[in-house]
């Protein structure tokens, strides 16, 4: 294990680990990750970002966990797009993961493509982008890879794991896998495995992508083309998946984009698609198509119970984790439900456990999104797991308009 | 980390009210320190925070309405959305030290299954409810001939949520076909005094309301 140096990619390849401020690490081939396809990935390298001081006692440490296409930039101006990070309304001074007073880390998933192992990146063995050849990974070995790193920084016990969607995924197997390393769990609209419904709207992105010509059987970055049709249709047919109807209704309607008439043709007539159209074009200025196939397959393949018997209390039965699971009614991708069937497991198994389901119009994405309960429900949970711990606590200051609106440019 | 913060924290603490409204300070005497609890119907969670606190117990609470459940979370309780008649069934056996249900028995659907559970989730169960039997509820209904509206019972027929009301008697005589032991009992007056069972025919005539701390009984017989 050493500090990132990434050796010169022979072809002129540049890959993110070498262009983006992130911190990493790279574990040598002495130190394989044993993935649950059975492949050994050595060499890899985890990109991370961390936010706030860690404590002499190393007891203040929050690991976010981001979702499909979000990465380890959550508080901070996005290197790339220039846009403010993904969570900036959750972690930040005076917000729920205050950064007065925590230490938060978020870690880019192995298979990503903002400079953690992944198949955007050069397999060392061919002096080429992985590609396809990268192996399948999985959301357990994602915390894995996750766990080398909070091994690295010394860090004992965290304080807190949470994400919402995937991340809230990566939340559960991490309490489930490391229970001893965890004092409070927090999944956010998610599930303790993916749906059929999930899965279909996963393939039929992966097939736009897959059936774009330019993806060249995923061997595009060694083409040097990018398969933008592809990628984006995927990106837009997600998008429609995060949002509620009602969301949709109320910020689109039926209006027209930029005209006053029907064009009686297939243009962008309606707000609605111009405005999808948008979301997939811009996604794809920002994210690796093979990377998407792969992080999107870690969520399919992602069922916590299977590996307990097909019970899911038995995934929960370690440790003294304090969780707090947390839905909103207007999600139906990880409807409250499936929220409820993790707390009815995590009951069965008698854990500590609080559940918050928050009334909300904008659907999944409302977990990025300013829900003012959202936020106080999760900064009070934070402050009764702090107090005992002798940790400070602190009530949330409320998100400053002066300091702009970070989802702006989001449906809401 | 930095000074600034803590005292927030300390009014935090200074906040919290070390005296709460009768029958649950009589249902916080009858639990013991640093036990397991849970709390169903825990409402805002005064009692689930005043045992946390106070008797520092290990407190989770159930809690039908999705509001009181966030503004429970929100002290940092462990509580979760729940319902007595369903939810129960999920909990294994003697997970807890005291299962509390305090003035819920009788909004719930089938309150022989919610007693039955409560033993079965719990080593003790406390129970309390109003009493129906009460004079004044007797006198009221004989003389106005109109359902009563009292301190203990706020609502009018209309709105309450109370579907199965029963008098201490009728508790008692379920609680034995159920084969569960009665181990403390405490009956509350008008001023909010409380006395042990005594006479269950006088109790049913005098007390507003009843806590009962119980057990499954020794024998399976009676199951």
């Amino acid at each position: 294990m050493k500090a990132q140096d990434p050796s010169t990619p022979s072809k002129g390849w540049r890959t993110p680990a070498e262009r983006l401020p992130s911190e990493s690490l790279t574990f040598g081939p002495e130190a394989p990750l044993r993935l649950d396809c059975g492949v050994d990935l050595a060499p890899f390298t985890l990109a991370y970002r961390t936010y706030g001081t860690l404590n002499a006692e190393k007891s203040n440490a929050v690991l976010v966990c981001h979702a499909l296409t979000g990465d380890q930039f959550c508080s901070e101006r996005h290197p790339l797009t220039g846009r403010p990070g993904w969570w900036e309304l959750m972690v930040g001074p005076g917000r729920p993961l205050d950064t007065n007073r925590y230490f938060v880390l978020c870690v880019n998933v192995i298979g990503g493509c903002m400079g953690s192992s992944g198949p955007k990146e050069i397999n060392p063995a061919t002096g080429k982008p992985w590609g396809l050849s990268f192996p399948i990974v999985t959301i357990a070995d994602m915390v894995r890879a996750q766990r080398l790193v909070i091994d690295h920084l010394g860090i004992e016990k965290l304080f807190c794991v949470t994400g919402g969607s995937m991340g809230g995924m990566q939340a559960l197997q991490w309490a489930a896998s490391y229970p001893e390393r965890v004092h409070a769990a927090v999944p956010i609209a998610t599930a303790a495995y993916h749906t059929a419904q999930n899965i279909a709207f996963h393939e039929v992105g992966r097939q736009a992508i897959m059936a774009d010509p330019d993806w060249d059987e995923g061997n595009y970055l060694e083409s040097g083309k990018v398969p933008r049709r592809g990628l984006s249709v995927a990106r837009m047919t997600a998008h429609v998946t995060y949002l509620s109807e009602q969301a949709l209704h109320e910020k689109f309607g039926r209006r027209l984009q930029d005209r006053g008439a029907l064009s009686y043709g297939f243009e962008a007539d309606f707000q609605v698609e111009s405005y999808l159209r948008h979301q997939g074009i811009s996604f794809v200025d920002r994210f690796d198509a093979n990377s998407y196939l792969y992080i999107t397959r870690a969520m399919d393949y992602f069922d916590l119970a299977a590996e307990h018997g097909g019970v899911l209390a038995q995934a929960f039965t370690g440790g003294n984790v304090r969780y707090c699971v947390m839905s909103f009614t207007s999600d139906w991708l990880f409807p409250t439900s499936e929220a409820k069937r993790i707390v009815r497991a995590l009951n069965a198994a008698a854990a500590d456990v609080s559940f918050v389901e928050i009334e909300s119009d904008k659907g999944h994405d409302a977990f990025l999104l300013n829900e003012v309960e959202f936020h106080e429900t999760l900064n009070g949970f934070l402050n009764g797991c702090a107090e005992p711990l002798g940790l400070p606590t602190r009530d949330l200051v409320p998100w400053d308009p002066a300091q702009g609106d970070p989802t702006k440019d989001r449906i809401s | 980390m930095t000074a600034a913060e803590s005292p927030a924290a300390r009014s935090r603490l200074a906040a919290r009210p070390a005296s709460i409204r009768t029958d649950l300070r009589l249902i916080a005497e009858m639990i013991e320190p640093e036990s397991r609890v849970l709390d169903i119907g825990c409402g805002d969670g005064a009692l689930l925070d005043y045992l946390v606190h106070f008797k520092q117990v290990v407190g989770r609470g159930l809690e039908l309405s999705q509001a009181g459940v966030n503004a429970c979370v929100s002290q940092g309780l462990s509580v979760v959305q729940g319902d007595a008649d369903q939810d129960l069934s999920d909990y294994p056996d003697g997970a807890f030290d005291y299962v509390v249900l305090s003035q819920t028995l009788q909004a719930t659907h089938d309150p022989r299954a919610v007693l039955e559970q409560l033993v079965r989730i719990g080593r003790h169960a406390i129970v309390s409810f109003p009493n129906f039997g009460y004079w004044k509820l007797r006198l009221g209904l004989l003389f106005k001939g109109r359902m009563p509206v009292t301190a203990s019972l706020p609502d009018q027929w209309y709105e309450t949520q109370n579907i199965h009301l029963c008098t201490i008697l009728d508790f008692l005589e379920l609680a034995r076909r159920c084969g569960l032991d009665i181990e403390r009992s405490l009956m509350l007056d008008e001023r909010g005094d409380a006395k042990p069972l005594g006479s269950e025919a006088i109790a049913n005539l005098t007390a507003t309301d009843a806590v009962f701390l119980l057990k499954r009984g020794g024998t399976e017989a009676a199951r």
